[in-house]
């Protein structure tokens, strides 16, 4: 394992298991590379958002899709500088269609421009078929310490 | 308590899970709701300041205006997440915080809603959302009214 791919797991290890929100919604990292980050949470009872349906709540896949951003924006730094604090800009979030009840749900997000101050994000939201998403993100982080100058 | 508003919200806000995961309650002063967050450890995002995770903020401001929704007006089902912008302004510290949804339009199928949250101060507002819900609106009786709008 080179340095980088340690840091990456790192971050990973941080991002879902010391950040109490993460850990009480049991999300778990699925992966992470330079810039691209999955991220997954269970279907739980007490996540539930319309009891008629057992639809997990749309708060839960929110918390989901921010995490799994930062984690995007945090792994894009990896190459550039070491991470410092990140702060959610805004969010713009789409709702598709419910996720399946009982099935996980699943995020993948996507850093794909940094400057010096902000990073932008496209996240998605899926509980099988990537190609049918249940919720799409589109989001901006302001960055405490930006990436080097461009070389 | 023999406000029907009153007793359609704590009825409804009983029976979702995740309102009480949040730690949430609402107060209601005539049509108008406070919605009010506890500040809770297993709510934190950044240990350091701490601060409230961002989704916790965000999904506390969609779950206030499904809940100001459900004041205004007895539906079959909750209103369902069509779409959400969340700004974040300031970052939520250990404090509880309170929120007030505005419903900016209620049309027969969708809704359109202005949130904010505050802490400390109602002018320094920590967060807003703007969204738009789908409703189910209870049957009509009298089954008039057009083409069916399912």
């Amino acid at each position: 394992m080179d340095a980088q791919s340690n840091a990456l797991d790192a971050l990973g290890l941080r991002m879902a298991e010391a950040t109490p929100q993460a850990a009480a919604l049991g999300l778990r990292v699925v992966s992470v590379e330079p810039g691209v980050a999955v991220m997954a949470v269970a279907h739980r009872p007490d996540l539930v958002g319309d009891p008629e349906t057992e639809v997990l709540a749309g708060g839960v896949v929110t918390t989901l899709l921010d995490h799994v951003c930062g984690l995007a924006v945090g792994s894009a730094l990896i190459e550039h500088a070491p991470m410092g604090p990140i702060a959610t800009l805004d969010l713009r979030i789409d709702y598709m269609r419910p996720a399946e009840p009982g099935r996980e749900v699943l995020a993948r997000a996507h850093c794909y421009k940094l400057t010096h101050s902000i990073a932008f994000v496209r996240a998605s939201a899926f509980d099988g078929d990537e190609a049918d998403p249940v919720a799409t993100v589109q989001a901006a982080f302001a960055l405490k310490t930006g990436p080097e100058a461009p070389k | 308590m023999s406000d029907p508003r009153g007793e359609r919200l704590t009825a409804m806000m009983a029976t979702i899970p995740y309102v009480r995961f949040l730690g949430m309650s609402a107060e209601l002063s005539g049509d108008e709701m406070t919605a009010v967050l506890p500040f809770a450890p297993h709510l934190v995002g950044n240990v350091v300041l701490p601060a409230l995770h961002g989704g916790v903020i965000g999904a506390f401001l969609e779950m206030t205006a499904i809940c100001q929704l459900g004041v205004r007006e007895p539906f079959r089902r909750l209103p369902r997440t069509i779409d959400v912008t969340i700004e974040y302004l300031r970052p939520g510290r250990a404090f509880t915080t309170f929120a007030r949804a505005d419903v900016r339009k209620i049309g027969r199928r969708i809704a359109n809603v202005h949130v904010e949250a505050w802490q400390e101060f109602r002018a320094a507002p920590v967060a807003a959302l703007r969204g738009h819900f789908m409703l189910s609106p209870p049957e009509k009786k009298d089954g008039g009214g057009g083409a069916a709008d399912s």
